[in-house]
């Protein structure tokens, strides 16, 4: 038994001594020859270069280090990397211009059916798909530049995509104009920290059905439509940014069927919409910068048991949004700028309570085409009128405890 | 014409009401762009105090301004004149008039400030509500014979168009909620000038996209070339029909 211990370390041993370095250089077919000549366990150095080849398939335990970027071109037909094996690596390579088909998803990367794959640092430009993880396990994307340039979300795919992954960290990563920067579904226990996802057709970033994942310090801006996270549960969601998702059908994040979630720490600044809610419950929002956005908060009666605490509503046309007159949810302790009560006691806290629901939207939100009045003088008069006796906004719908100066975040 | 016109003009021009105008418009003007930090928010207080102020102004420092100089037109008509080009000659004037305070008061600074084009919808809307209102104030006087009468006139007419039509509207808009009104909405919206001029100015600014959320009608039509250029129109209609009334009517008047 000891005799067998010995010989298994040694073997293993000399395995990782005999584990080479093949240098790769441009040539026909270099990089698929040096692929399927390694044993497990090597690594390629691929010298720079321009590689005119495609659907390399990485079938066992591999390094793939570039040196001064190579760039691994697909000439618009194909798709890129294939990687079937566990703990691969690729670093520093340019992957670009796979093919686009309508039939199958054509990817720069892909990774499928493999565990504790590392991409790191990598340029995929003008691809269908950039990153593509399918059933992928503890893998690591990280400082990767992902770039396409197209048109339309018809003819686009996502920038980095995962279907039914599981402990994957996205980090540091940079996307910009594909349909969704990244977009997550049936991705459990993830993180996805400090990307920046701007001026995607679609979603900056887009997830369904992705339970106990975290996203911190990312920043999303220009999207066509902002963030849309829907019908998943315990996301927390902090320090991240929603910038400038601006357009007629654009919100600073949806969220749809969420339960159980935390939103902490976020700011959102000049968004058409900064968080759209539907179908929630128990989502609680605290201590985020909600800054000139168009509506601040669309909370749908739908929503339940939700917790508004200490955020900052700063310059926004409307605060708050509602459907209906029933509201589930609480609003304490934030500060409103539009709070024009007093403060006898001096404790910084409001002495009566502020409604945060303007005459006006709750007018628009039951008829669009009202918003043809928008800015009219007449509907300046309604709030005044409305704030002396409330009628028509939702009395249920109120921050007891505002606060008087903007909050500390 | 020109004559008349220039004596109107230096008489506009000499006068106190206008110059206090002027004045009040650019101390608005000044303190509004000093205290916003952003501009979308800037042209939106400006464009308000624009769509408050100008119209009630021009209409009653006009209506005002006929009645009180109708002796100096009964003597003007004693003269070989034609009763049409006095008339305009008068209106000319004060349009003029009234136009260059809003010029000075907004248009410079707004112009040096914001050189944008939200900044020359503003300004250009501005303008063209002068112009309808004094061409109001025109009609107000030659129908009406009694000074009173014809000031009362004047501040209704301001109100309703600032105040009343969009209560109308909302009305509307709330008893027929359950149809396709968009198309209606936008029919209705071009008889009356303070809206039109509103919507000119609100589709170049930031806040459109507010506006595109929910209706995307009026974005789509208004927010385009052709919508603006359909407003402006418009709002030259509103200036003309009344003007041509006014005339029409004071051929036949018995002064």
């Amino acid at each position: 038994m000891k005799h067998a211990w010995i010989l298994s370390w040694l073997l293993l041993v000399t395995g990782s001594v005999l584990a080479t370095t093949i240098v790769v250089k441009p040539g026909p077919d270099a990089l698929r020859k040096a692929i399927s000549s390694a044993r497990p366990g090597d690594t390629l150095a691929v010298q720079p270069g321009l590689y005119r080849e495609h659907s390399l398939q990485v079938d066992q335990r591999l390094t793939i280090l570039g040196n001064g970027m190579p760039v691994i071109d697909a000439e618009y037909k194909y798709p890129g990397f294939l990687i079937t094996a566990d703990s691969v690596t690729i670093q520093g390579l340019q992957i670009q211009h796979t093919g686009r088909s309508s039939i199958s998803d054509i990817a720069g990367v892909r990774v499928s059916n493999a565990g504790y794959v590392t991409l790191r640092n990598n340029k995929v430009l003008d691809c269908t798909y950039g990153i593509y993880l399918q059933n992928a396990q503890h893998c690591q994307v990280e400082g990767n530049t992902v770039h396409s340039g197209i048109k339309n979300e018809i003819n686009g795919g996502n920038g980095i995509h995962a279907w039914k992954c599981d402990a994957l960290q996205i980090s540091s990563n940079n996307i910009s104009g594909h349909r969704d920067g990244i977009y997550f579904e049936f991705v459990t226990n993830s993180g996805i920290e400090n990307n920046l996802s701007s001026t995607n057709q679609r979603y900056g970033l887009h997830f369904m059905f992705s339970h106990h994942d975290t996203y911190t310090k990312n920043i999303f801006r220009e999207n066509g439509a902002g963030v849309a996270v829907m019908y998943t549960r315990e996301v927390t969601m902090t320090d991240n940014t929603f910038i400038q998702n601006w357009g007629d059908a654009s919100y600073g994040l949806l969220l749809k069927e969420i339960t159980d979630s935390h939103i902490t720490h976020n700011r959102f600044i000049k968004n058409t919409i900064a968080i759209h809610m539907e179908g929630t419950t128990r989502v609680s929002v605290q201590r985020n910068l909600f800054q000139d956005n168009g509506w601040a908060l669309r909370v749908m009666a739908s929503s339940s048991g939700s917790q508004f605490t200490g955020n900052n509503f700063i310059g926004n046309s409307f605060d708050v949004a509602t459907n209906g007159t029933l509201m589930l949810n609480e609003f304490h302790r934030n500060y409103w700028d539009k709070y024009d009560g007093y403060d006898l006691n001096r404790d910084q806290v409001g002495d009566v309570p502020h409604y945060p629901v303007s005459v006006y939207a709750v007018i628009s939100e039951k008829i669009p085409s009202a918003m043809i009045l928008y800015r009219s003088f007449l509907t300046s008069i309604m709030e005044q009128v409305e704030k002396v006796m409330p009628s028509i906004i939702p009395d249920q719908l109120k921050d007891d405890q505002p606060f008087m100066k903007k909050l500390e975040l | 014409m020109k004559t008349i016109i220039k004596y109107v003009l230096i008489d506009l021009l000499k006068n106190r009401t206008i110059l206090i105008y002027t004045l009040v418009l650019a101390v608005l003007t000044i303190s509004v762009t000093g205290m916003s930090d952003n501009m979308s928010k800037g042209m939106l207080s400006l464009l308000n105090i624009t769509l408050l102020f100008v119209p009630i102004i021009s209409i009653l420092f006009a209506t005002i301004y006929f009645f009180n100089s109708a002796e100096f037109t009964e003597l003007l008509l004693a003269q070989p004149i034609r009763r049409k080009s006095m008339l305009l000659a008068s209106y000319t004037g004060i349009a003029t008039a009234l136009g260059l305070a809003y010029l000075a008061g907004v248009g410079v600074t707004v112009c040096i400030l914001y050189n944008s084009l939200a900044a020359i919808a503003l300004v250009v809307g501005g303008v063209l509500l002068t112009l309808i209102f004094s061409a109001l104030a025109l009609l107000i006087f030659v129908v009406f014979k009694d000074k009173t009468r014809g000031i009362g006139a004047a501040i209704i007419t301001a109100l309703f168009f600032t105040l009343l039509f969009d209560g109308l509207l909302l009305a509307f808009i709330y008893s027929f909620s359950d149809y396709p009104i968009d198309e209606p909405l936008l029919a209705f919206i071009s008889l009356n000038p303070v809206d039109l001029a509103r919507i000119l100015v609100l589709l170049q600014l930031d806040a459109a996209v507010m506006m595109g959320y929910s209706g995307a009608l009026f974005k789509k039509f208004m927010g385009s070339a052709t919508g603006s250029i359909y407003t402006a129109v418009c709002m030259l209609c509103w200036m003309v029909i009344p003007l041509i009334l006014a005339v029409r009517v004071f051929r036949k008047k018995d002064i």
